[in-house]
This record gives structure tokens, sequence and C-alpha cells, in this order.
């Protein structure tokens, strides 16, 4: 049966029923489009609709680059970064180690990273905050030097990370974001600096 | 009947295990068999023992390098990357079953590993002595 107002206002009798059913036609189109049309104001508007970074996994990057260290998310950087950090020269001296990796291996994870990096969403507040920290002729190799990352944790003193045995460097995001590897979330509601679990008293 | 299918079961069992076994066997044994066709001798797990603690010097720290930098000298316990800490399980396949078992793995850390401890690429006879030491812990 196909309802439209029309053919209410020719059929007398059963003009109540088909307005109903207009109406609710209607109402059901608005929320249709309202849902997704909210959700992109939010973006548009800078509220991005998830706090953390996005927690993508990919196996052949976790098995090429998870070894050594967590496999960062690639949205902690921007593509330009990864490209450089994938440059075959650029493995061979990877801060000093040795992270070479096969050909096919290596185009197979710089398209992972490249295609989730931080300039690549809108959707995860701490990507979009990184994107926007980093000026555009600057390629940082490392998360620990963006400016926003750097920010963040300006005021954490040294005895809490590389002088602490269980965390060395803050390249070791896992050991104290405690929700990083599996939710891609940051927050500093859950962070457990090791040694230091009052680490919250300690920094104002 | 109930004996003859108690029978077959067994011998399914044991087929499995035994297929199991030589599977992991077989990618050792594929690997050393493709480096003595590209020109290695017999391997020695003495030679590789003794290269496994040799000190190696390197320009850039750490200035001595040697692969028990990382995995440390009893293989069937975990060791940890010098530079990240990060844990590494224990080589010895008699502690960690999956331990030889893919030969791109193989292959990639024997790359990167000998490339930094030993500041070049490793021969085939080398790799292969390696292997034949690592393999019997
Ligand atoms: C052989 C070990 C090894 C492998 C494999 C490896 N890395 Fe690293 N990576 C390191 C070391 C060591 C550091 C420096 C850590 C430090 O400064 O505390 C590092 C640091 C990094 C950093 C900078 C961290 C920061 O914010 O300071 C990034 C990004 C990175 N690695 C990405 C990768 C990628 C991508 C791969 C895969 C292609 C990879 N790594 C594979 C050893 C490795
Ligand atoms: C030594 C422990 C430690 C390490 C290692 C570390 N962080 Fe943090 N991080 C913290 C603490 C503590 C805070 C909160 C600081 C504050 O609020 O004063 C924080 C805050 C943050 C924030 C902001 C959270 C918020 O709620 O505003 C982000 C994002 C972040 N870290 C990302 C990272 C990344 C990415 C890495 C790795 C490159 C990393 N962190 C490594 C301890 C650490
Ligand atoms: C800088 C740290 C480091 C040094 C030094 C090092 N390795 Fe490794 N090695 C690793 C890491 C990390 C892995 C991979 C982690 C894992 O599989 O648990 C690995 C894996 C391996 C594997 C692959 C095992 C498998 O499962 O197939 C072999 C073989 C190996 N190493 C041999 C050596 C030899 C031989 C040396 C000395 C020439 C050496 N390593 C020195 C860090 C190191």
């Amino acid at each position: 049966m196909i309802s439209s107002p029309f053919l209410a206002v020719n059929n007398a009798g059963r003009m109540d029923i088909q307005q109903e059913n207009t109406l609710k036609k209607i109402i059901l189109l608005v929320a249709l489009w309202a849902i997704p049309a909210t959700a992109m104001a939010h973006d548009i508007l800078g509220f991005p609709r998830h706090k953390g970074v996005e927690p993508v996994v990919n196996k052949k990057y976790s098995s090429s680059c998870g070894e050594c260290h967590y496999a960062y998310h690639p949205g902690l950087l921007p593509s330009r970064s990864w490209k450089k950090l994938l440059e075959p020269k650029s493995l061979e001296n990877h801060f000093g180690d040795n992270a070479e990796l096969s050909e096919k291996d290596r185009l197979e994870v710089l398209a992972f990273l490249t295609e989730n990096a931080s300039e690549t969403t809108w959707h995860f507040k701490r990507s979009v905050k990184i994107t926007q920290s980093i000026p555009e002729d600057v390629t940082p190799l490392r998360i620990s030097e963006v400016p926003y990352i750097k920010k963040k944790h300006m005021e954490i003193p040294r005895e809490m990370v590389k002088d602490n045995p269980k965390v060395r460097s803050l390249a070791q995001c896992n050991k104290c974001h405690t929700e990083a590897v599996e939710k891609g979330q940051f927050s500093r509601t859950n962070v457990d600096i090791p040694n230091f679990r009052n680490w919250a008293d300690l920094i104002d | 009947m109930r004996n003859l299918k108690l029978l077959l079961l067994c011998a399914a069992i044991v087929g499995c295990a035994a297929v199991a076994v030589y599977a992991d066997n077989s990618v050792l044994s594929k690997v050393l068999e493709r480096y003595q066709a590209e020109g290695a001798a017999s391997f020695s797990a003495e030679n590789g023992e003794k290269m496994w603690t040799q000190k190696f010097n390197s320009d850039e720290e750490p200035l001595i390098r040697s692969c028990t930098t990382c995995h440390g000298t009893d293989l069937s316990k975990q060791g940890s990357h010098a530079k990240t800490g990060k844990i590494i399980e224990a080589l010895a396949p008699s502690a960690n079953p999956e331990r030889f078992t893919d030969e791109e793995k193989i292959e990639k850390w024997f790359n990167r590993n000998c490339k930094w401890t030993l500041g070049r690429e490793c021969t085939v006879q080398e790799k292969g002595d390696f292997l034949s030491f690592l393999s019997s812990k």
C-alpha cells in the first residue's frame, strides 16, 4: 500500500490513518538523518567521538614491529613520519637497533601504517591533537617528541621514567598507560607508573 | 570391535603426534639443507656455541656486543632486549616449542641480529652452526 498525503485527501474515511503513517515516516526520516548529522557536527566542531587513538591491529605489523617494543598504534604519528621510519636505510639503523624487513613485509607494514596514520582520522581525539601539534615542515621520528605528547609528560620527573628500571624510556608508553595496547586509551585516569603507584600525589 | 576402535584411535593419536614433531623438525632441516646447497659444509654445534658467547666491538653503544647481550647464556630462560628491556622468550626449543618453526622469522632475525652484533651478515656456515647449537638446547 502506498501511503501519500494526496491519497489521504481523496479518501476521507482513511485520512487519519494515512496521515498518521506519513507522520511516522517523517519522524523516522528525521531521526535517521539526525544521528549521523550530530556525529558529523561533533567532528566538524572539533569534538571527536572517541577519546584515544584507533586500536587497529594487523598481524604482519605486530610480528614485524612488536618484538622489541609494543607495536605502536598507527594513529600516534602522521604518515610522513611512518614513511621516513620505514625507509630501508632507516630500518637498518633504527634508534641504534636493526629492524630490517623483507621488501614484501616492509611494503605491507608501510601500507597499514600510512592508511591508519594520525591525519587519516577525525574521530579519535589523541590522533587529532597529535596531527595538529606538529608543524607542517617537521617530520618527527619519535612519538615521544611530538609536541603534544612532549607537553603532556613535561612534569613527570626523570626518576619515574629514565631512571626507573621498570620503564627506562618515555617510548615505553604501555608500561604506564595500562589500557593503551588493547584499547588505544591514553587518558591520565588509567596511568599506573611502575614503582610509583602514587604518581598523582607527586605531580601536580 | 571395541578393541579395533581403540586401536584406531591410538594409531591416530600417535600419528598426529609424529606428524607434529616431524613438522617442527622439517622447517629446521629444510633450512639447514638449503644452507648446505648454498655452500656450507657440515655443521658444528660446538662452533655455534663459541660464537654465541664471543664478544664483538662496535663504534656505537653498547661498545661490546654478543648474542648473549639480549638472549643471555641460559637458553632455557627468558632474555631481555638490551635497549628496550622487553622480555624475549627462551630460545631453547625444549623450553619454547615454537622456536625455529618459521623459516621467514629465522631469516629475519639472523639478518637483524648478525648485523647488529657482528656488524655484518652471517655466512650460511655460521647460521647453520648457530642453529645446530640452539636447537640442541
Ligand atoms: C630490533 C628491535 C626493534 C624492532 C624490530 C623495531 N623497533 Fe622500533 N624501536 C627500537 C628501539 C631500541 C627504539 C628506541 C627506544 C627508546 O628510545 O627507548 C625504538 C623506537 C621506535 C619508535 C620511537 C618511539 C618513541 O616515541 O620514542 C618508533 C615510532 C618505532 N620504534 C617504530 C617501529 C616500527 C614501525 C617498527 C617496525 C618496522 C619497529 N619500530 C621495529 C627497537 C625496535
Ligand atoms: C613514565 C610513565 C609514562 C610513559 C612511559 C608514558 N606516559 Fe603518557 N602519561 C603519563 C602520565 C603520568 C600522564 C598524565 C600527566 C599529567 O596529567 O600530568 C600521561 C599523559 C598522557 C597523555 C594525555 C592524557 C590526558 O588525559 O590528557 C597522552 C596522550 C599520553 N600520555 C600518551 C603517551 C604516549 C603515546 C606514550 C609513549 C610514546 C606515553 N604516553 C608514555 C605517564 C607515562
Ligand atoms: C639487540 C638484542 C638481540 C641480540 C644482541 C641478538 N638477538 Fe636474537 N633476537 C632478538 C629478538 C628481539 C628476537 C625475536 C623475539 C622473539 O622471537 O621472542 C630474536 C630472535 C632470534 C632468532 C629467531 C628465533 C625463532 O624463533 O626463530 C634467532 C635464530 C636469533 N635471535 C639468533 C641470534 C643470534 C645468533 C645472535 C648473535 C649473533 C642474536 N640472536 C643476538 C634480539 C637479539
